[in-house]
């Protein structure tokens, strides 16, 4: 009765979203309010339809009701309470249930919060909101139904795939989801604006908090992915330019873009065809991402649900909405143009460059995603495009671009003294030269890219934190109520730029420094490591809720002390009929020892484990900046002008034009 | 001029939308591991016999004069699949034109010897690879793999896991191909 009622829900959702691709845009465009505003209705009617959907398969993952087809294939009554409900969302069909349900949320927050917007932007945006829905909303209805019904029904499940057993599935997909869908009501703005014909700063201030929702939420979901795939994985690594990662990545990269190029259009009344076109081309890329991540077009390690029929239905919607908003741009965008002008060296011409960067950086991963196929097409041959062509591509864009963001928040809007600012950051720059100088000391003749990374690294962040000090004049009196006077968004931005310049560093000690050892071994083996010594001692079984585990005890130790023990661990999931590997960690700020075990791979190898061991110098340093770009991203959300809607009337004379906040 | 400009992002995204068409085309299998050695002759093999078996031992000269089609199968007595595959094995070269040669990988003979006399020899010469070095001429991926050699001696299929099921089905298809 309760699947029922959630498809009954799903089919009513879909009504209620035709209804509100329709109806708020006629009314746009005829003028007549009463349409316009049954927007709000139908919105909060779609969202609480898909949550009494979501919330009915979510039950029958909890209850474990295996009359339900999708329950049977992803569960399994011996399951923890927590990977139940992470089930929900652990597959094809219920992770789009998921995907939907966060469209329709933003359309509702968009008709709840958005007061302030004028009615016909806020109908068309709506509307175009609820195109995207009726798209999803019929796929999964059509195609994809997650309330199917199985009889008669069998005794058990057949559980999750253990993978995505772990604590970072629970949270990683609905994080990454919030990102990739929050750019729909992004890109649904921008065609509303198309539609209308025009955009100004306004338009920009509107767009903002919806950008940097989106934008927060996938940075925490893209680091929560690259920890799981480090921690849980065992994979030994935390980035590996896979598919599936990239195509995350790019509307990342893409959204930083825009986020910037936003704030051009909002301050300077500029880049207004440029912002429009990446705030359409940022959820096209998270389109394709559910395309490329559900159709099996690439192989990749996260084929988790591949079936090439739906990729065709989704590469049709793709081709609609894509095709259509580019088409629409190419027709109206071209009559956009104008705003403020600006010298080559301002605010205005290094958030060009930042947006030039960030493109080219974005193009470059597309290219290297899509290579493969493209090369298969043209010739029939397959290949695979690997770390070293996005190191060489991705590496010296993004070098530029972080030397770039240093001196970017010291320049003014219009015309910026270059001089002045160069004066003021000499010590920054000696500073980053004496660092790059005792790596390069430290590590004696390591690799010369890592050692002008880790200065241009720690450039970004001193010149970063430079600059908030001299804003703030840290260190004369009234430091404190300085700092509460700033817009939070200026501290944001401040911490958001610390953020990325901690994830470098985490990114270029443990990709130069990183230490590897393989090797077969058996209790009493000894294995040396980054000055560390591992006595392989015992293995042994233990019995788990779902699985039976082989752990076994390492003794780590330096110079002769007793440092930790460590037990990786082999798991087998007998229902699933697969294991996985548990690694086991010891952690500090400095870097992993990293540990893992697996099945000896040869024969006549009895007793014999293969022992994996990584010295990861650093790493952790990628978590911790990916915290503060969270961070920085919510205190910008927390802004006064963005919940209020209106800057703040400044209180004391304007500030001078150099300390104005880029965010 | 600046309208081609505003245009250009469709364009990009119609070819990309265009590739991606083309990838979702049926029987496309972007896992397939494709192998080098496909319409090349067979790399220089002399393998020796395997020790307690009746058997020649194997070498590339001897296996581009031998008529019709040849199956080069790679095996070992410690691979599982290697044992699911054998019945089906064993069918395809009492077939008409079909001479199966095989390689035996990593094995020690006596386990070799005894394995073949359990389940029956259907090789007509089999070549011991105990050093694995034949392995690495034939870019090895796993156990079992077996090759389809036409009557020139040029490699023309390479079937990546055992001979059952979907595999069967694939093998049996390019079989055909051949023999066209």
């Amino acid at each position: 009765m309760i699947p029922e009622l959630g498809q009954f829900a799903l089919s009513l959702a879909l009504i209620a979203a035709v209804v509100q691709s329709i109806l708020p845009m006629l009314g746009a465009a005829r003028g007549n309010t009463l349409w316009m505003r049954s927007s709000k209705a139908s919105a909060m009617a779609q969202f609480v339809l898909i949550a009494i959907a979501f919330a009915a398969l979510m039950r029958s993952y909890i209850v474990s009701d295996f009359t339900v087809l999708n329950v049977v294939n992803n569960s399994h009554s011996l399951k923890p309470l927590l990977f139940k409900i992470a089930g929900t969302w652990g597959n094809h069909e219920g992770s789009l249930l998921l995907w939907v349900l966060i469209l329709a949320a933003f359309g509702a927050m968009v008709a709840f919060f958005g007061r302030n917007i004028p009615e016909t932007l806020k109908a068309r945006t709506l509307s175009v909101q609820a195109w995207i829905s009726v798209g999803f909303v019929s796929f999964l209805l059509f195609t994809s139904n997650p309330f199917t019904r199985v009889f008669p029904p069998p005794l058990n499940g057949n559980d999750l795939n253990p993978l995505l057993q772990d604590v970072g599935l629970a949270l990683h997909p609905p994080l990454l989801y919030v990102g990739y869908v929050g750019f729909s009501i992004v890109f649904s703005f921008a065609v509303a604006a198309l539609i209308e014909g025009r955009v100004d700063p306004a338009w920009a201030r509107w767009v903002r908090p919806w950008t940097l929702a989106a934008w927060t939420s996938l940075s925490a979901g893209i680091g929560l992915g690259s920890w799981w795939a480090y921690y849980e994985l065992g994979w030994g690594g935390w980035w590996f330019w896979d598919p599936v990662e990239n195509v995350s990545f790019m509307p990342w990269l893409l959204g930083t873009a825009l986020l910037h190029s936003a704030i051009v259009t909002e301050k300077r009344d500029t880049f207004k065809s440029w912002t429009i076109l990446l705030a359409i081309l940022t959820f096209s890329l998270s389109l394709l991402g559910t395309f490329i991540v559900r159709s099996g077009l690439l192989t990749s390690v996260h084929a988790f649900a591949v079936d090439p029929e739906r990729g065709l239905y989704i590469l049709g919607l793709l081709g609609i909405s894509i095709g259509g908003s580019l088409a629409l741009f190419a027709w109206r965008a071209p009559s956009m143009e104008g705003g403020g002008l600006f010298a080559p060296v301002s605010r205005e011409a290094g958030l060009l460059i930042n947006n030039l960067l960030l493109a080219t950086a974005t193009a470059t991963v597309l290219f290297g995603t899509l290579y493969p196929l493209f090369f298969e097409a043209v010739t029939g041959d397959k290949i695979s495009v690997g770390p070293p062509f996005f190191n060489a591509g991705f590496i010296p864009i993004v070098l530029p671009l972080l030397v770039v963001m240093g001196v970017g928040p010291f320049l003014s809007w219009k015309r910026a003294d270059i001089a002045g600012v160069l004066s003021r950051l000499k010590f920054v720059l000696a500073l980053s030269v004496i660092s790059a100088l005792v790596v390069w000391y430290l590590t004696t003749g390591g690799p010369v890219l890592a050692v002008l990374s880790m200065g241009i690294a720690i450039w970004v962040f001193a010149a970063t934190a430079l600059e908030w000090i001299k804003r703030v004049k840290l260190f004369q009196t009234g430091a404190m109520a300085r700092i509460r006077r700033q817009p939070r968004a200026s501290h944001g931005m401040t911490v958001a730029h610390i953020g990325v310049a901690i994830i470098a560093m985490g990114a270029i000690g443990a990709s130069a420094w990183k230490e590897d050892i393989v090797t077969f071994a058996s209790p009493g083996t000894k294995v040396e490591i980054a000055g560390f010594e591992l006595t392989f001692e015992s293995i042994e079984r233990q019995q788990g809720p779902n699985y039976i585990a082989q752990v076994a005890t390492l003794n780590v130790t330096r110079d002769g002390d007793f440092v930790t023990k460590l037990y990786p661990e082999r798991r087998e999931y007998p229902t699933a009929g697969s294991t996985t590997t548990e690694s086991s960690i010891r952690q500090t700020l400095a870097g992993d020892l990293y540990t893992s075990i697996a099945e000896p791979a040869a024969e006549g190898a009895k007793g014999q484990w293969t022992l994996r061991i990584l010295y990861e110098p650093l790493v952790n340093f990628i978590w911790i900046g990916t915290v503060f770009l969270v961070l920085g991203g919510g205190l910008s959300l927390s802004d006064r002008r963005l919940r209020i809607g209106v800057p703040r009337k400044s209180k004391s004379k304007a500030a001078p034009v150099g300390a104005t906040p880029a965010e | 001029m600046k309208r081609l400009l505003f245009v250009l992002p469709l364009v990009v995204a119609l070819i990309i939308g265009g590739f991606s068409l083309w990838g979702l085309s049926g029987g496309r299998d972007p896992s397939a591991l494709p192998s080098m050695l496909i319409s090349q002759p067979v790399p220089q093999l002399n393998l020796e016999a395997v020790e307690g078996v009746d058997l020649p031992g194997l070498s590339t000269d001897e296996l581009t004069k031998m008529k019709g089609i040849k199956l080069l199968n790679i095996f070992a007595s410690w691979c599982a699949p290697c044992r699911a595959e054998h019945p089906n094995l064993t069918r395809l070269a009492q077939e008409d034109g079909l001479t199966l040669v095989g390689v035996n990988y990593k094995d020690k003979p006596e386990d070799a010897a005894k394995w073949l006399a359990e389940l029956g020899n259907p090789y007509e010469v089999i070549g011991s690879d105990y050093s694995g070095r034949a392995g690495i001429e034939l870019g090895l991926s796993g156990l079992p793999e077996t090759f389809i050699i036409d009557e020139t001696g040029i490699i023309r299929y390479r079937l990546a896991g055992p001979l059952v099921g979907d595999g069967l089905r694939r093998f049996t298809e390019a079989l055909n191909e051949v023999r066209k």
